[in-house]
């Protein structure tokens, strides 16, 4: 019974293992970066996260939208109410009818969620060659091993594709998107954006960076969560404890 | 119920005359006689019972918040978790809940299995409980669709025509669950307050499930009867307290998951917002699905495949009088006790098939894996029965217990 035991425990730690590597199609594999936010306590870096959203705003904005996420939440890169009104400013709302029945435009305010690019998903896909920019709040959840995935992306841009791999028009190779073609072009070039803080805008930093705000947007309760955690393990435990030596105290006078 | 208690407190006497809640308190939770050489797999159904309340608790305040609509039902989750106060905590609670539920009942119904508790007195618990399985899949599988998201969509397309393989009325049926000719806002209101009822239906079966264990009394590790007092002590304080262990191990297992990987049992492409006019590679349903995903997907023929999935659970209703043996744990059948961790690694290898396309040898692998699945309790599992021999069993339940001591 023990050997047959051993076998199925084995046998499941093989699969385990093995279910990871995906079957089907080509292992594609991804960059593998130690994020500040990984392990049990893990957190942004506010900086990394202010660069992002500069990446994400003068970059990727531009056709990706990040409609769940509200201008207010940029409290939580380390922004002040009077920053984040300012960076609201500079978007235009269509909202009402007013009072007349009109419909009119008027800057965003903190508690607005980011403006898309375009109106609506046909907008985009005119704009863009026929594909549509995802919506990227979410992005970092939305794949298998979002982070990474997002960074190889942003990375895997190659000027020519290997020889042999027909291209189609209008696409971009891509080593680590599915298929190697990939509907937008490199969006990071060299300085592609100044940065506010003077780091240099190299395009391996403003991937990071960018990868970085997206993983915030995506989990914006990453923190709380692993710092409540810490404390919920840790008062578990005692209690852990203190439950073994009450049933060791109850069960003392049972005789075998 | 035959005695009543004596209690000191009037006004708990007072109730207790006219309506004896009490009594049956203090007998079922406090008096009740347990077999005392209980192991920790027996704190599986109490694990079960916390989770399913905690589901309730945690399902309920999480509809207060969430909107049942194709073009809001995403974006309210999302914002549950955003803007609730609390609400990640909530919804990751009851997302992974879920995957908990099933793991804590999947452990629970092999513990059944390899200490024959499904024998007799036992067959109505065993049968009772497969249906609480089988509601629990149900409630699973709706709650499953409402964030809304890919998986939630192409699962739910995916399992509700799995009803166009019955013969003439098949399609009318589909369209008649959907509400429409696919799946859509119908199908996720209706979702919706299906998922909102089961529970409380399963409550209600898991309410059967402890009177019929409280009728039969709790099986044991040595699966004889209990025969004197000596065998068994009173259910509190000795497994309130073994009981607590177990939970407080758990729950530190389900807060490590909620609380540093909330997102290890789910697929990434449920946060992506359902489209019906774009099909995922891989449509995966839940982990806990898998194997009975690979059982229909080994049937080469649509109908037989769905038959065999529905039959790969209905099995179970008769298990209690497949295995004819009179001696109950496995424990003392060293060919059954055999078959059942081969069994277990079947369970386990259909589910790591179901987790991988239909192509390659996951294809004979996943028939491989099927047909014994059903060879085991159609064919060996009786067959064994019949001509095993068992080990002689101890006495009485605390005979072993004496034993192993010396």
């Amino acid at each position: 019974m023990r050997t047959m035991r051993s076998l199925v425990i084995a046998a499941a730690a093989v699969l385990a293992g093995v279910t990871g590597v995906q079957a089907a199609g080509e292992k594609i594999e991804l960059p593998d970066r130690n994020w500040s936010w990984q392990g049990p306590i893990g957190s942004f870096d506010r900086a990394e996260l202010q660069r992002g959203l500069q990446v994400y705003t003068e970059i990727c904005a531009s056709c990706h939208s990040l409609r769940l996420v509200a201008y207010r939440n940029l409290e939580a890169l380390g922004y002040g109410e009077e920053e984040i009104k300012a960076y609201a400013l500079n978007y235009e709302i269509h909202d009402g009818p007013n009072d007349q029945g009109e419909m009119f435009t008027r800057p965003a305010i903190p508690s607005d969620r980011f403006v898309p690019p375009f109106p609506n998903e046909q907008a985009a896909r005119a704009s863009n060659n026929g594909a549509y920019p995802p919506d990227l709040s979410l992005m970092t959840k939305a794949r298998k091993n979002g982070a990474n995935h997002l960074f190889g992306l942003l990375m895997g841009y190659a000027d020519e594709p290997p020889e042999g791999f027909e291209l189609m028009d209008g696409m971009s190779y891509n080593r680590y998107f599915p298929g190697h073609q990939i509907a937008m072009p490199p969006p990071l070039y060299e300085g592609g954006v100044e940065y506010a803080d003077g780091t240099e805008a190299t395009v391996e930093q403003m991937a990071v960076d960018v990868t970085a705000f997206l993983a915030w947007t995506a989990e914006p309760e990453l923190e709380e969560r692993k710092s409540l955690g810490i404390w919920v393990l840790a008062y578990l435990a005692g209690l852990f404890v203190i439950m073994v030596a009450v049933k060791r105290r109850v069960w003392s006078d049972v005789k075998k | 119920m035959a005695t009543r208690t004596e209690f000191k407190n009037p006004l708990i006497r007072w109730v207790d005359d006219r309506l004896p809640v009490f009594t049956y308190l203090d007998h079922e939770y406090n008096q009740f006689p347990m077999p005392k050489n209980l192991n920790y797999w027996w704190n599986f159904g109490a694990l079960a019972s916390v989770v399913l309340v905690l589901m309730i608790v945690t399902g309920i305040v999480l509809a207060m918040q969430y909107t049942a609509h194709v073009d809001l039902a995403f974006e309210s989750v999302d914002r549950i978790r955003r803007d609730v106060n609390y609400g990640w905590l909530l919804q990751y609670i009851h997302m992974n809940g879920a995957s908990m539920f099933f793991i804590v009942v999947f452990i629970h119904l092999f513990r059944g299995m390899y200490y024959g508790s499904y024998k007799a007195p036992r067959e109505l618990l065993w049968m009772l409980g497969v249906v609480i399985v089988l509601l629990m899949m149900g409630t699973s599988f709706m709650g499953y669709v409402l964030p809304w998201g890919q998986m939630s969509f192409w699962g739910a397309t995916v399992i509700t025509n799995l009803f166009s393989a019955i013969p003439w009325v098949g399609d009318a049926i589909v369209t008649w669950l959907w509400g429409g000719f696919s799946v859509d806002n119908p199908t996720l209101n209706r979702f919706f307050a299906l998922h909102y009822l089961l529970p409380f239906v399963l409550f209600a079966v898991v309410g059967l499930h402890v009177v019929a264990v409280h009728v039969t009394g709790s099986n044991n590790p040595t699966g004889i009867d209990v025969q004197a007092p000596r065998d068994t002590v009173s259910f509190h304080p000795y497994f309130t307290a073994k009981d607590s262990v177990g939970l407080v191990a758990f729950l530190m297992f389900f807060a490590a998951v909620v609380f540093f990987a909330p997102n290890l049992f789910g697929e990434p492409d449920n946060y992506i917002k359902a489209n019906p006019l774009q099909t995922p590679a891989h449509i995966v349903p839940e982990w806990y699905f898998l194997p009975f995903y690979a059982i229909l997907r080994a049937v080469p023929h649509k109908l037989l495949g769905v038959i065999a999935m529905f039959a790969s659970i209905a099995v179970l209703f008769v298990l209690p009088w497949l295995d004819r043996s009179k001696v109950r744990s496995a424990n003392y059948r060293p060919i059954h006790n055999g078959l059942f961790w081969i069994f277990l690694a079947d369970c386990l290898f259909l589910g790591y098939i179901g987790a991988n396309p239909a192509e390659g040898w996951f294809v004979w692998g996943g028939r491989i894996g099927t047909i014994w699945y059903f060879a085991h309790f159609l064919v060996l599992v009786p067959l064994v029965s019949m001509f095993e021999r068992p080990r002689p069993l101890p006495a009485s339940i605390s005979e072993p217990v004496l034993k192993e001591k010396r």
